[in-house]
């Protein structure tokens, strides 16, 4: 397989979580998420109640794999962040660590500047904790870090889900 | 790429629905999200054309319930078919933990189905999968058709390493859960076996 299973345990996505909530009060955020570049959401912290956060993080990550497809036609290697910004809300993404994407809600009460300005700052910090959760995926992959629930996933387990 | 997500005990899967234009694979969708349970799927995103044919991909969330205390969580992906897309088709089997191949039963398709079946190959290869060991399911669809192909003569062309086959016709929902829920059995399997 090109890509290992991400495996996100209850500690990482603390530190994740926390980080993120750092960010977003230091950059007068409405909404911070870490989505994975395939369209899994890692966390999302922030007025997030009313928000699609599955539907968002799966068109955050189709969006910077088009850009980034559009980035290496011109011959570059990737774009880094990408803004959209509308009437109320603006959107601030970047990428983080080479391989997560940090999605930047923000309206009137911040500026792009400061977003920018933030997400540089804590972005080294966020890529730190990334790098754990990844090594520890790769422990608990092996066993190390506690036995997998789904080792022993039986049949009867997999019909139950279609039982229905 | 499974992603286990302890904090929110969630597993999340990804599949995607390959196939010819025109073959069927936003119907599938459509029939999904209408027949489930609304709190247990998601929104249906489709990024289209303004005729409605698939230009970047349909995205439809879907919980199927709970395997020892986590919840399964199935992200549900079609590629556009026609041909001009292919750089958008590869960007979307990033990540995918298995395979739906829509085949379209008319005649006159199957070179479609064909083309369409080795540009799945290649481009799966291109992102470091090989089809032959990745979770993956045949669906013949519009069997209603009058020009349908006899099933055996379909399966001599189309099967690669005797994969599930499931008779569809995707508009009036025939075979469709069939199809999902042999994917998703055999994604969960394979999630056994590499746990």
């Amino acid at each position: 397989m090109p890509t290992s299973d991400i495996i996100l345990l209850e500690e990482d996505f603390r530190v994740i979580r926390d980080l993120i909530q750092k960010l977003r009060n230091d950059a007068n955020a409405r909404v911070v998420c870490l989505v994975d570049r395939n369209g899994q959401q890692i966390a999302c912290v922030g007025e997030s109640e009313a928000l699609d956060t599955t539907a968002l993080a799966s068109l955050a990550a189709g969006n910077v794999a088009a850009t980034d497809s559009l980035a290496r036609l011109i011959g570059e290697k990737d774009f880094s962040t990408l803004y959209h910004e509308g009437e109320k809300d603006n959107l601030h993404l970047s990428i983080v660590g080479g391989k997560v994407i940090l999605v930047v809600i923000f309206d009137e009460r911040s500026s792009l500047g400061l977003v920018r300005l933030r997400v540089k700052k804590h972005a080294g910090e966020l890529a730190a904790a990334l790098e754990k959760m990844q090594q520890r995926s790769v422990q608990a992959r092996s066993g190390k870090a506690g036995t997998s629930p789904f080792t022993d996933i039986t049949d009867e387990d997999i019909d139950s889900l279609f039982g229905k | 790429m499974t992603f286990i997500n302890y904090a929110a005990r969630e597993i999340n899967c990804k599949i995607v629905y390959y196939g010819p234009g025109l073959g069927g694979k936003t119907t599938n969708l459509k029939w999904i999200f209408g027949k489930s349970n609304p709190a247990s799927r998601g929104k249906l995103i489709s990024l289209a054309t303004e005729t409605d044919r698939t230009l970047f991909f349909d995205f439809l969330p879907l919980d199927l319930g709970t395997i020892r205390g986590f919840k399964t969580r199935f992200h549900l992906y079609t590629v556009p078919g026609q041909v001009f897309y292919d750089a958008s088709r590869k960007l979307i089997l990033k990540g995918v933990d298995g395979v739906v191949f829509v085949a379209d039963s008319q005649a006159a398709r199957m070179e479609a189905n064909q083309e369409s079946l080795k540009n799945l190959q290649s481009n799966l290869k291109d992102q470091g999968y090989n089809l032959m060991k990745i979770p993956y399911v045949l669906q013949l669809n519009k069997r209603d058709t009058a020009s349908a192909m006899a099933l055996e003569e379909m399966k001599r062309q189309l099967l690669i390493k005797n994969e599930p086959v499931f008779e569809a016709v995707a508009h009036s929902g025939t075979g469709v859960f069939d199809t999902l829920k042999a994917i998703a059995r055999m994604v969960l399997v394979e999630l056994r076996k590499t746990a």
